[in-house]
């Protein structure tokens, strides 16, 4: 394509160098396979840097034993081979068992997170489908949520779930008399509710946004013509709503997952770098093991770990995504 | 041509590369002989007050030495990190501020200057620091990374109305205080024995180890190994955690971390008792308490223990990071800010008891609280253990004690077996670290 812009030549002068630009001009012409590589360059470059490079460096890592003693110098940490993912997989010793906690714990946390902030952006999008008074102004008190910067978010959900003064303990409390005595939000048991709480709060506004969005490219007609045909709103919404949205359904719970395994933001910020046991989920439990423990050798297998979970998470899904878009 | 095209290409990745490592190298430390940075930990009631406090004094070295400081004052909870990544970047302050727990954990990364013969000469001899404190420079048997700068030591706060009222006497003994403290609580007027910083998990290791020594119990054995569960060590976590159990502390207050709320609890006369290192005397005032309201004492131990330890060595130190490009500067303000006239300004506003010999307590005006604080440091205190592995053992076992509170908070009993099993999995996480 872009092989077909040519300029005309010009005449070159005799005895000056051809210029770089030039240069390039000729190889172009006489090699065109080559402009699109040329173009995607920077692209490769960049993504080198950002994502590759860190990624090997972190890959390195996990296979020396690099602790507080050599994070001066790293190329003097000795090479442990895979000693590290040793000690992370060991589940009889104490590390490997709580990364299994963390790792079980993160799994039933993504669920909920996902499987509640999906359900509730959905009935969301259903309700806002149809052009109603206010609809408007729905949509975006649905979507502050998502506007709010993160920390902000989360650190007035640390305040409202305070044990003494906490808007949560207060309403419950003294309001609906639903418990006798204040309750802790932020440990023991219950953190991971309120960790499952703000996380849904913070995701489902996501969901809500690209179903809203995904809804929108579906042709009033096929409702019509279903309504001639009789199909009531049930039926709309499940052959016609639903069938339509999958390929958006497809991504979005991808998206989700993958966020919501990795989410290191609504724990940090509601309980710090240790989180308790009932919501030490694996993103903080890695940070935990990293930067706490001046352990980078060991935090870096775990990340590893993570990692290829994740990837071969998203193969499986695509795999099943794809048959079946294959069978439909 | 092609192969001149992927030349190109390397040419490119080298020059980025190397544009990116000259804006990294010339970061932190001072490119000239005339700055300094230094990064103060927080040591008034706030940040800005650190800020306030220092600037008056730096401006004074300035004029001394021509040599301009610039002042980064930095929170506790960030303190470590971020001695740790300029630790990994090799960029960062010129001098610095350590907890004095830290020394030999971070003179093990080999990031900081060691104080030889030579280094102490630039900063007026080591002969002039209080023995106790200079101890807490770094490893036994090597020339320390840090030198003293501030001295902190724990003392036992009590609310002398409270006891006035109750009809009681400063406790002398463990048992005492617990029954003193029975006494004082009263859940219905919000008012509680003691204050604790339950979810804190610097101050759960303190007390760790303090009535863990009160039970004859050392976290490290000879050789430097761990050995978190002998009976002293347990009994001494169960001491502190039983004060939660026993439902003298406010159970809230096991979310307390490292900031001023359990102080704050005290000031407020919500609790009678506050286990605190001296340097809560500004926190206190700055809450509005009368320095008269309070009394000091030290931290009692069990009649029937093994020693009557009161507090470990506490105290900020001083560290002069290793890349930096003005030696001679970093030692003249680590001159500077240890020197005898100095500390009178800065004990002050820090609470700081004197590292130098022959200082006077000059941070209250009660003479019989200095006494008590003076007293304890050189007769009930103890250095926390100076071997590399100190900061993993500050960070398991904190952790692990905070974890206790959160549980005995919570209402579910914590018993010596709990203690013992948590203790053994903080030991078993330190043979990785």
């Amino acid at each position: 394509m872009t092989a077909q812009i040519e300029r005309p030549a010009r005449p070159r002068v005799p005895g000056t160098p051809p210029s770089p630009g030039r240069r390039l001009g000729g190889l172009l012409r006489s090699r065109p396979h080559l402009t699109p590589y040329l173009l995607v360059l920077p692209a490769v470059l960049l993504e080198l840097l950002i994502h590759i490079i860190p990624m090997v460096v972190g890959i390195v890592m996990s296979f020396i034993g690099l602790t507080q003693f050599y994070i001066r110098n790293w190329s003097s940490a000795p090479f442990v081979g895979l000693g590290n993912y040793r000690i992370a997989l060991d589940f009889n010793g104490p590390i490997g068992q709580e990364l299994l906690h963390s790792f079980l714990i993160t799994i039933v946390y993504t669920v909920i997170v996902v499987g509640v902030s999906w359900v509730l952006g959905m009935a969301a999008a259903l309700v806002l489908q149809r052009s109603f008074r206010g609809r408007g102004g729905l949509r975006t008190l649905f979507l502050v949520p998502y506007a709010l910067p993160i920390y902000a978010g989360v650190i007035t959900w640390s305040f409202m779930f305070q044990r003494d003064n906490g808007l949560i303990n207060h309403i419950l409390q003294s309001n609906l008399h639903l418990i006798d005595s204040p309750s802790f939000w932020l440990i023991g048991n219950n953190a991971f509710v309120a960790m499952a709480v703000v996380a849904i709060w913070r995701s489902w506004p996501f969901a809500f946004l690209m179903l809203t969005a995904g809804m929108q490219s579906i042709p009033d007609d096929l409702y019509d013509a279903s309504a001639v045909d009789g199909a009531g709103v049930w039926r709309q919404s499940r052959y016609i709503t639903m069938a339509m949205l999958r390929p958006v359904n497809v991504v979005l719970v991808l998206m989700l997952f993958l966020w919501t395994f990795n989410d290191f933001n609504t724990p940090f910020v509601l309980f710090g770098a240790n989180a308790p046991e009932q919501a030490d989920i694996i993103s903080i439990h890695i940070y935990a093991n990293s930067f706490v423990n001046w352990n980078f050798g060991l935090g870096s297998a775990m990340s590893v770990l993570l990692l290829l979970f994740l990837l071969l998470c998203t193969v499986v899904w695509f795999l099943i995504a794809g048959r079946r878009a294959r069978r439909a | 041509m092609k192969r001149r095209v992927v030349a190109t290409a390397a040419v490119a990745v080298l020059v980025a590369a190397t544009t990116a490592a000259c804006g990294s190298s010339n970061g932190g430390s001072s490119a000239s002989d005339k700055t300094l940075t230094y990064w103060a930990s927080n040591q008034a009631p706030s940040l800005a007050d650190d800020r306030k406090d220092l600037t008056p004094i730096l401006k004074d070295f300035q004029k001394k030495t021509g040599i301009e400081v610039k002042l980064q004052v930095i929170g506790w909870p960030d303190l470590y990190t971020k001695i740790l990544a300029a630790t990994t970047s090799g960029k960062g302050p010129d001098v610095l501020n350590i907890g004095n727990t830290w020394a030999p954990s971070l003179q093990a990364t080999g990031a900081f200057v060691p104080f030889g013969q030579q280094e102490f000469q630039a900063i007026g001899g080591k002969q002039r620091f209080v023995d106790a404190a200079l101890a807490t420079g770094g490893m036994k048997g090597k020339p320390p990374t840090s030198v003293p700068y501030l001295g902190l030591v724990y003392g036992l706060y009590y609310n002398k109305k409270m006891f006035a009222d109750a009809g009681l006497q400063p406790p002398t003994t463990w048992e005492e205080l617990v029954s003193d403290a029975h006494k004082l609580t009263h859940p219905d007027q919000g008012v509680w024995g003691m204050a604790m910083e339950g979810g804190s998990y610097t101050e759960g290791v303190h007390f760790a180890y303090i009535f863990g020594e009160q039970h004859g119990a050392d976290p490290f054995d000879a050789s430097g190994k761990p050995q978190f569960t002998t009976p002293g060590m347990v009994a001494g976590v169960k001491q502190y955690v039983d004060l939660m159990a026993d439902g003298v502390v406010n159970p809230s207050s096991a979310q307390y971390k490292n900031g001023p709320e359990a102080p704050g609890d005290f000031a407020k006369g919500k609790a009678a008792m506050l286990m605190s290192q001296n340097n809560a005397d500004n926190t206190l005032q700055a809450d509005g308490m009368d320095p008269d309201a309070y009394g000091v004492v030290p931290i009692p131990a069990p009649s029937d223990a093994a020693s009557d330890v009161a507090s470990f060595v506490a105290g900020i130190n001083l560290s002069i990071f290793k890349n930096t490009d003005n030696k001679a500067g970093a030692l003249k303000l680590v001159k500077y800010l240890t020197s005898p006239a100095v500390q009178e300004k800065l004990d002050q506003p820090f609470t700081a008891l004197p590292v130098n010999k022959g200082g006077t307590v000059n941070f209250t005006p009660k003479a019989h609280e200095a006494q008590v604080f003076a007293s304890i440091l050189q007769n009930r205190a103890k250095p926390l253990p100076l071997v590399p592995a100190e900061a993993a053992y500050e960070t398991n076992v904190g952790n692990a004690v905070a974890a206790l509170i959160a549980q005995a908070a919570t209402g579910k009993q914590v018993t010596s077996a709990d203690v013992k099993s948590a203790l053994a999995e903080a030991q078993a996480k330190m043979a990785s670290s």
